[in-house]
């Protein structure tokens, strides 16, 4: 009896959701991640030296302990409280709250790049504090980030690949099911490798050209 | 009217201002003039409630800037306020930059926001630039909308501090030019400024400071063509 059967077209459908769940769990970190980033990002470059400590250690746990770890440790920890996640959600949450990590400190910068005087200005004209936020602050602050902000998006792209360990679909583990199917590593490999280069390279395309356009 | 008594103003342990009292009635022009760090520009931050007072009593029209309950903001649209930095918001053009706090602080609609600052930008003579982006323009004319950008929100007072300080000699010609045209238009201002013939000519009254205090106060002819004080003296042969 042969074990093992070979890769062919039928394969093209269950390669296809893999490539679709890496791009699904991708786009719901970096937004959630955005989100979070931004308003923390906010915090950062507004609030007193106290809230940015502990913030700061927060964001320094979840930067520095390796991805593969938080969603090992946060996956078993629910499953043995008695709530255990789809693999999906519990590496939404994870993915995340790293992506967010990162974005902190990319839109603090972004904040931190609005002149003080240029603020200060609006708030002459009787612009309060929180319009000048919405009408000055955050779009000078975020015109820079761009490009950082792609830099983040595309290495959660990358790092959604560890998502497999807890079970989620995505594409390095359906990879991983045709490999130990057909024992065709190398060529699956360099499949999954291409495919991973086709979703990021033209986020990072499009990140040189708005670069390019800023520095004008 | 700007009523200003008896202003201290202090930053940690070095006292700026030494109680200041100064009073600028509707429609009058009084230049400020003083050594650096003399605490003319902060006396101008005090008057917006950009800075805080350590004592004494600004009235606007009446109204005390420093009391706690005194709405900051509503106070702010009556005085407008140019810098020695134009501060021009970069993400948004010549237009949007005027139009922006009418829109957001007064509510009025985008057209009717644009044509008010079409009208002053207009009157600063940057009409035809108002789709450009100010980061493309030179200091001068980027000071003309910040003068313009002020003027939009129909402030009856005008606190300019330094506006030409930061400009290239031959770029200053057209901001005090601008100046004159409000001046004739009626308009009650507070010009912090080192342009001392500029300040001979618009002034009605000149405020001579030396070390937090009004050292000598009085019309234009009496202040620089004629000063009692021997400070104002000093300062004078070195600047003219």
């Amino acid at each position: 009896m042969n074990l093992f059967t070979p890769i062919s077209w039928n394969d093209a459908g269950f390669i296809l959701t893999g490539v679709l769940n890496t791009v699904y769990i991708s786009v719901v970190a970096i937004f959630f991640g955005t989100i979070l980033g931004l308003i923390l990002g906010f915090a950062r470059a507004e609030c007193n030296k106290i809230v940015n400590m502990c913030l700061g250690g927060v964001l320094d746990i979840l930067k520095s302990v390796p991805l593969i770890i938080q969603l090992i440790l946060f996956s078993t920890f629910i499953g043995a409280m008695g709530y255990p996640l789809d693999p999906f959600v519990a590496g939404s949450i994870i993915l995340s709250l790293y992506t967010m990590a990162f974005m902190v400190e990319v839109f603090r910068s972004g904040f931190d790049n609005v002149p003080h005087a240029t603020k200060k200005a609006a708030r002459s004209l009787g612009m309060s504090y929180w319009q000048t936020v919405r009408h000055i602050s955050i779009p000078i602050g975020m015109r820079s980030v761009l490009p950082s902000w792609i830099g983040v998006g595309l290495s959660v792209i990358k790092d959604s690949a560890l998502v497999s360990v807890i079970g989620y679909m995505e594409l390095l583990r359906t990879a991983e099911q045709l490999i130990s199917r057909s024992q065709q590593a190398v060529m699956i490999l360099v499949g999954v490798g291409l495919f991973y280069f086709l979703i990021s390279y033209p986020l990072s395309l499009y990140g040189k050209y708005i670069e390019r356009k800023m520095t004008r | 009217m700007i009523e200003i008594k008896g202003v201290h103003k202090s930053f940690g342990d070095l006292e700026v201002l030494k109680g200041i009292d100064l009073d600028v009635k509707k429609g009058e022009v009084v230049s400020i003039i003083g050594a650096s760090g003399s605490g003319k520009s902060t006396l101008l931050y005090c008057i917006n409630a950009i800075e805080a007072i350590n004592g004494g009593q600004i009235l606007v029209d009446g109204v005390d800037v420093h009391d706690k309950n005194t709405d900051k903001n509503q106070l702010r649209q009556n005085l407008g306020m140019v810098f020695q930095q134009w501060n021009s918001f970069p993400h948004l053009t010549v237009l949007e930059n005027a139009a922006l706090a009418p829109q957001v602080v007064k509510g009025f609609s985008k057209e009717k926001a644009e044509e008010i600052a079409t009208k002053e930008l207009t009157h600063v003579g940057l009409g035809d630039k108002l789709h450009e982006y100010p980061t493309k323009m030179s200091g001068g004319q980027q000071q003309r909308l910040a003068i313009a950008r002020a003027l939009a929100m129909d402030p009856p007072y005008m606190l300019f501090d330094e506006v030409t300080s930061a400009l290239d000699p031959e770029l200053v010609g057209e901001v005090l030019d601008t100046l004159r045209l409000l001046r004739d238009d009626g308009m009650t201002m507070i010009c912090v400024t080192h342009e001392i013939a500029f300040a001979k000519e618009v002034s009605d009254k000149v405020a001579f400071f030396h070390k937090g205090l009004i050292e000598e106060m009085g019309t234009p002819q009496q202040v620089l063509e004629n000063p009692q004080k021997e400070r104002t003296k000093q300062f004078l042969s070195k600047v003219l």
